[in-house]
């Protein structure tokens, strides 16, 4: 992508993302109904799955470009991976962040392990913020690339597995105390959520791109002061 | 071609042909980029810059680094006989009590490496190298750790190389220059 | 084909000769986990269910792991013989697989005074648990050496390796306990098999990425 394009990019999905955000929080905090069991602290909803599934989004774009790398080769998949796992571990903090305050608003708690989507990112945070820990302590070059890639994979991988085995423990050795039934959406709840969910997207892409450019201008400028020596 | 790791740029413009049979003698002072370079064409580094055509595949390839590659623990017959099995050594037992012999390893063979003495290291790590009768052989300073007895066997090998290509790098390179067909030198 | 197999055999021999020479990392395995049960004998209060002493078990194997799987490609790292299995003209997996055979040795050798002591100290050893550990091991093997080998090319890879490793071994901790304490073990060994064979194909096939420059 050629660097006017992707500013481009980058500034008309930021547009988007502030138009589709503040449309969907609107409708979120005005037009959509209120829930019949949970009141009005089920409007976070709105904001926690789509932060949520947005970062999902992230780790597996950042698994797409980690195989792209491994199987083609080129620093610029590099980039793209770790900027990816970037924002996932941003929306994935986000995630932990309003899902507590949701545990707390509807539970009284700060944090409920039987919330099986917040445990799954608690377990993915660690994992995601260990792939920043490796990449610090490598040195740079296409190991570093290549070993990254590999992490990467390995993360998205993990999702269902540990999916499963929160499911599996939890019949075990966290008895399922506070369960919130999967929402039920009517179609005004479920407008508001995709508008929400797309704004979230919008947001993402848009700091995906320019914390991506932003790498990209370091590589360039890296190369250059190497070619002067 | 080069190499440069992360900020630092160790090899450039490299620019060399070696044909079969062929001795090429590596010059150049500490820190000029020899060892790089043999490990670029050993196959252990790929080049940042440029292109390396390497005509020998991995199995047909001998290399002789600043590490001897060898296993402390285990003795010499245990060390030529993992990389004889690994290599695919034809009549394994025999080629390996041929080269612990003609090095003068025979009597220590069943002593562990970490016995041995810096020059016996270096005379073992060339067996090594040679076990599986290389197309392109690659030493990088390997008269270092050497006696005079142990040179003087070296030497007998590199005059005596027959088909087999060389690639030597050495910052003392007096003694094999007249051998050499090639010369590079590296700043 | 038999040549891979014969290289990862080879492979195998010479890390537990090595082993063998050296015994550098069995005996402090099977020291730590000996004492890492002993003082979890002191954390745990009086009445403690056996899923508690079941846990504790699955945790001081997991870390007694963690010693084998920071060894296994350090010595080969720092004297530079990890360079001379790449210059040979195997397979870079059968590297791997050699590896995670010898870790699986030393992992079996670990338990085998491990439980034991166990049921010394705490509870019988049922039948489940070893077929849980069993499976968890194949598991603990093939991933950690992956990850061995990934983070003995950085720098402070005794501190890397725990946290690349822990996120992944939580899944392996859940099947192992399930299988050990419910009255459906079958599931969780289950479940543990899934494990094994997804992560020890990723693992075989992108060992080569990792390994070389």
């Amino acid at each position: 992508m050629s660097t006017s394009l992707r500013n481009n990019g980058a500034a008309l999905l930021s547009l988007s993302a502030a138009a589709l955000l503040v449309a969907g929080l609107s409708l979120a905090i005005f037009w959509a109904p209120e829930d019949a069991d949970q009141g009005i602290s089920q409007k976070i909803f709105y904001v926690h799955v789509p932060v949520a599934l947005t970062a999902y989004a992230c780790f597996f774009w950042a698994a797409w470009k980690a195989l792209r790398l491994l199987w083609r080769g080129g620093e610029r998949y590099d980039l793209e991976s770790y900027t990816a796992v970037h924002m996932g571990v941003i929306f994935g903090v986000l995630t932990l962040v309003t899902g507590s305050i949701w545990a707390k608003v509807s539970w009284g708690q700060w944090w409920v392990w039987s919330e099986r989507q917040l445990t799954l990112f608690l377990i993915l945070f660690l994992f995601y913020s260990a792939y920043f820990m490796l990449r610090y302590s490598t040195d740079p070059g296409p190991r570093r690339a290549r070993t990254s890639a590999v992490y990467a994979l390995f993360g998205v991988v993990l999702i269902p597995v540990s999916f499963l085995a929160i499911r599996l423990a939890e019949g075990l050795i966290h008895p399922v105390v506070f369960k919130r039934d999967g929402p039920a959406m009517e179609g005004s709840m479920f407008l508001t959520f995709c508008v929400c969910f797309s704004g979230m997207l919008a947001l993402a892409g848009a700091l995906y791109l320019v914390e991506l450019s932003g790498k990209r201008a370091d590589a360039s400028l890296r190369s250059l002061r190497e070619r002067l020596a | 071609m080069g190499r440069r790791f992360g900020e630092r740029l160790v090899l450039s413009d490299v620019d060399v042909d070696v044909e079969r049979g062929d001795f090429l003698l590596v010059t150049g002072p500490n820190g000029s980029g020899k060892t790089t370079l043999l490990r670029l064409v050993a196959g252990l580094l790929a080049p940042t810059a440029g292109t390396l055509e390497v005509a020998a595949d991995r199995g047909r390839i001998g290399f002789l680094g600043h590490e001897p590659l060898l296993y402390r623990e285990l003795t010499a017959l245990e060390n030529l006989d993992l990389y004889g099995r690994l290599y695919r050594v034809r009549e394994r037992r025999e080629r390996t009590g041929m080269l612990l012999e003609r090095f003068g390893l025979w009597d220590a063979r069943a002593e562990q490496v970490s016995t041995y003495s810096r020059g016996m290291v270096q005379r073992l790590a060339l067996c090594r190298a040679l076990l599986h009768d290389p197309d392109l052989l690659l030493l990088d300073e390997p008269f270092s750790g050497l006696d005079a007895e142990g040179a003087e066997l070296l030497h007998a090998e590199l005059a005596d190389a027959g088909p087999r290509t060389l690639v030597v790098a050495s910052h003392q390179p007096e003694r094999i220059a007249p051998l050499a067909s090639a010369r590079l030198a590296l700043a | 084909m038999s040549g891979y197999i014969a290289d990862a055999a080879a492979l195998a021999r010479k890390d537990l000769l090595v082993e063998l020479r050296t015994r550098d990392t069995v005996p402090a395995m099977l020291l730590f986990v000996v004492a890492a049960l002993v003082v979890f004998h002191f954390a745990l209060p009086a009445e403690s269910s056996r899923l508690a002493a079941s846990g504790m078990l699955w945790i001081a194997l997991l870390f007694t792991a963690l010693l084998a799987l920071v060894r296994a490609f350090v010595g080969e790292r720092d004297q530079g013989t990890l360079d001379g299995l790449i210059l040979a003209p195997c397979d870079r997996s059968a590297i791997w697989v050699g590896k995670t055979l010898s870790v699986l040795a030393f992992l079996l050798f670990a338990e085998a005074v491990a439980l034991p002591a166990f049921a010394l100290f705490y509870e019988d050893v049922t039948w489940e648990l070893v077929a849980g550990l069993a499976l968890a091991n194949v598991g603990i093997a093939t991933v950690g050496t992956l990850l061995g080998a990934m983070a003995a090319a950085a720098r402070a890879r005794e501190l890397l390796l725990p946290l690349l490793f822990l996120p992944l071994a939580i899944p392996l901790v859940v099947g192992g306990v399930g299988a050990t304490v419910a009255e459906d073990p079958g599931r969780y060994l289950a479940f543990l098999g899934l494990y094994d064979l997804i992560f020890a194909i990723l693992s075989w096939a992108s060992f080569e990425y990792v390994v070389t420059e």
